[in-house]
């Protein structure tokens, strides 16, 4: 079994996305998912060297809800930026974010989540991967952004990858 | 109901259109590309978010056959725009900005893009 299906998220995940696209559950679809989700893991996984350590689902479902919720406080504050703030006014920054977590996986989330939350995009990460750097839109204060991406998010995702 | 549906549908539209000019309207009106970075990537995803919704909300109760399609839309450009903007920022960085303006990383290693022992810029796994 561990054989057949060596990432069995990944596995789960390929079999819900063929069934939302084609919008539907006949039979011929289960069983063209079902294939698909058993090939392509085992196809791929030489470039999946490591399982993804996942644990912890209550912490994963509220770390989506927070995001998403984030997702819409960025976007109000990001327009009322852009409509009300004169570019004189503006005060964007870099921001150094030194992080603890070492899986690539939770480095990756951490960034991709930093992008689309308020006013900060991942620019680039440092060389041996212990810090991103951060681009903020309007920051008069750069270390409040620091700790406060450091205890909302990254404090987070410790808790779901080990 | 078919009224309350319409509104709800109505105004999840206005919100996403209202959402998406602001949008194009930062990548004109901010002032250098890394700013101007910050306008797409987030005014419009809840502009498409709005509109992905409406037409969930359409399919749903309007015109009676539920589509599921928009949560996938929605998955990919979750998924795409973060790694868009950091690739448009690390094209910008590696033309435009020396390293001087950047901080420090505060590790013994620069920042990947002006890196350039390629042979060690995988994080390490084993840490």
């Amino acid at each position: 079994m561990r054989r057949l299906y060596p990432h069995p998220y990944l596995s789960l995940t390929l079999f819900a996305v063929w069934l939302l696209l084609v919008n539907g559950y006949a039979l011929g679809s289960l069983v063209f998912a079902a294939i698909l989700a058993t090939i392509i893991p085992l196809l791929t996984s030489a470039y999946w060297p490591n399982r993804m350590e996942v644990r912890n689902l209550p912490a994963i479902i509220g770390y989506i809800l927070l995001v998403i919720w984030d997702i819409i406080v960025a976007n109000v504050v990001v327009a009322k930026i852009v409509l009300f703030k004169p570019n004189s006014q503006l005060q964007p920054a870099w921001v150094t974010i030194p992080i603890d977590l070492r899986s690539p996986e939770a480095i990756t989330l951490l960034a991709g989540t930093i992008t689309l939350t308020p006013g900060t995009v991942t620019s680039d990460i440092s060389a041996c991967g212990r810090s991103l750097l951060v681009h903020c839109l309007h920051a008069p204060d750069p270390d409040a952004v620091r700790d406060e991406i450091k205890t909302r998010y990254e404090a987070r995702l410790k808790r779901i990858f080990r | 109901m078919t009224l309350v549906t319409e509104i709800l549908i109505s105004v999840l539209l206005v919100v996403a259109g209202i959402f998406g000019i602001v949008g194009s309207f930062g990548l004109l009106k901010l002032p250098d590309p890394m700013t101007r970075l910050h306008a797409p990537t987030k005014a419009t995803t809840i502009g498409i978010g709005g509109v992905l919704i409406a037409s969930m909300l359409y399919f749903g109760l309007v015109a009676d056959s539920f589509s599921w399609h928009e949560i996938l839309i929605s998955l990919f450009l979750f998924l795409t725009a973060p790694i868009t903007a950091n690739f448009i920022a690390k094209a910008h960085l590696h033309r435009e900005v020396p390293v001087s303006e950047l901080p420090p990383t505060g590790t013994d290693r620069a920042w990947a893009t002006y890196d350039h022992d390629i042979a060690e810029t995988a994080p390490n796994r084993n840490l």
